[in-house]
């Protein structure tokens, strides 16, 4: 597997005033092409925050994140970030969202968008507006609108944190589908240390804040994954262990 | 239903007010002051002789040329304003202090540059118009969330469609407020400049009124049609914010 990211010592502070709050302390981490990694830590450690960096939204104080052997100056169509908050742009209807990162090679703008907004169960809403759908209808509406650029890279910080457990299964499921015919290089932060096991190859723990890395656990189950699987439940408890929480 | 429990309690303040009116001017035996009955008489005959038509339509092209120049530069630069951090640093505090001078400390400036033609109250509307638009339209790109801003910088559009897709419909609530307010101040600075300079609008007949024989009756008239188009006007507005392209503003 060829390196796709690699970031070398970045550090990260924010000042407020006089006082200067370190965030991120020396993260080093090589994602290989087509790997998925799964990055875990407790609330507030920085995780946000280097999803940034890495996705070029923010310059680190310290170190260097190249892409393709190349230095990340700033953010790029290759790689597409799945901001936390939701990004759907409110003033447009779900299929104008779907086609808005769409570039002039697109013959039929419209369809790639209703395949996507099909592939996330969004069939039927394309021509609705983000207020008439849910808060899991709007996530499963910017991971499509990330998915129709075909983005070499997906940075997805807790997409599925708005959606209940099933919906979240469900497009997991769906991700993973995807994942095989396309091959994207996926970076996902999220809380749930079962989500993680179910779709990464690795799982990356991240001390509290500043944020370092604390352990990193290799996946090694072929997909598709059974979450009942007992040494997948052993995983998630060795990392729970690890993130100090007994189960 | 529920539209005539809104329009009612108005409804009946004003009629009150109009009866008070009438009973004060009854009772204090007024000469010069009109009752009622005499403003319409009064509206009555200038829309019989055709001037009160001709009074509205030179007002409302005078407002309409000034505003209408107003929003062709003001969103323009406030667009530009609001995305070039050196443009805004630039000519926002020159726009900050030439904001709060009344478009009425110009009219000599007006009269000695356009004359007393129409230019002059159409300069002035536009100066009126034009500073909190301006202000706006800038305040309203600063104020789209970032979240935005960064997906369109993600997914690498072109210039073009970064303004059409996102910058303008983000703004477009706030030009609205903006031409909302501006619109307002275009109305009240017409009356006002027409007071001073002209032979026709709104203004100019209430001046012409008092000038020509006291006839208050007419001068009342004027400020109430005045005040029904201004109401008119903002309702045009109002119209707009009810658009389905900036409802999303509204609805959450
Ligand atoms: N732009 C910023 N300015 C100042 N502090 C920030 C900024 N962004 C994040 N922080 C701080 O950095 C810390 C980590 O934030 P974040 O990366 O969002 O955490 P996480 O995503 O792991 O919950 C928090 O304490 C937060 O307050
Ligand atoms: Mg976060």
């Amino acid at each position: 597997m060829t390196d796709k990211i690699v970031i070398k010592n970045i550090k990260k502070s924010f000042s407020s005033g006089s006082e200067s709050k370190a965030v991120i302390d020396g993260i080093n981490l090589t994602i290989g092409d087509g790997e998925f990694v799964a990055i875990v830590g407790p609330s507030g450690c920085g995780k946000s925050t280097l999803m940034k960096m890495i996705a070029g939204f923010l310059q680190p104080d310290e170190g260097s994140i190249a892409v393709d052997g190349v230095e990340r100056k700033g953010p790029n169509a290759n790689g597409i970030l799945i901001s936390q908050h939701g990004s759907v742009f409110p003033w447009l209807t779900v299929q104008q969202n779907l086609m808005f990162g769409l570039n002039d090679e697109h013959i039929d703008k419209a369809a790639v968008a209703d395949h996507y907004a099909d592939l996330v169960g969004l069939k039927g809403f394309e021509q609705h507006y983000p207020r008439e759908l849910s808060g899991g209808m709007l996530k499963r509406a910017e991971i499509a609108r990330a998915l129709a650029v075909k983005p070499e890279i997906l940075y997805m910080d807790e997409p599925f944190s708005a959606l209940d457990a099933l919906m979240s299964l469900r497009i997991r499921t769906e991700l993973l589908r995807i994942l095989e015919e396309e091959r994207h290089t996926v970076i996902l932060i999220t809380h749930d240390v079962e989500e993680a096991v179910h779709l990464a190859n690795r799982v990356v723990v991240l001390s509290n804040r500043p944020a370092t890395i604390q352990t990193i656990f290799d996946v090694p189950f072929a997909h598709p994954r059974k979450l009942s699987d007992p040494a997948l439940q052993q995983l998630r408890d060795d990392i729970l262990r690890e993130l100090g929480i007994d189960c | 239903m529920i539209k005539l429990k809104k329009i009612l309690p108005p409804l009946a303040l004003i009629t009150t007010l109009i009866a008070v009116w009438w009973i004060v001017v009854v009772k204090t035996g007024s000469v010069i002051f009109p009752t009622p009955l005499q403003v319409v008489t009064g509206a009555l005959e200038l829309i019989e002789d055709g001037t009160l038509w001709e009074h509205i339509s030179s007002s409302l092209m005078r407002v309409g040329a000034g505003f209408l120049l107003a929003v062709l530069t003001a969103i323009p630069l406030g667009l530009w304003m609001g995305r070039v951090d050196g443009a805004y640093a630039t000519l926002n505090p020159v726009f900050q202090i030439m904001r709060p001078i009344s478009p009425i400390a110009w009219i000599p400036l007006a009269i000695l540059w356009f004359g007393v033609g129409n230019a002059s109250p159409i300069f002035l509307i536009f100066i009126a118009a034009v500073f909190p638009l301006i202000v706006q339209t800038a305040a309203g790109v600063h104020t789209i969330e970032p979240r935005y801003l960064n997906a369109a910088e993600n997914f690498g559009v072109s210039r073009y469609k970064l303004y059409r897709q996102v910058v303008i419909p983000a703004v477009l609530p706030d030009l609205i407020v903006g031409m909302r307010i501006s619109l307002g101040v275009a109305w009240l600075v017409v009356v006002a400049a027409e007071m001073i300079a002209l032979r026709s609008g709104l203004g100019y007949m209430i001046m012409d009124s008092r000038n020509a024989g006291n006839r208050y009756d007419l001068v009342i008239a004027g400020m109430i049609i005045i005040g029904v188009i201004g109401l008119l006007l903002d309702g045009l507005m109002r119209l707009m914010e009810g658009h389905k392209s900036v409802r999303w503003r509204y609805d959450r």
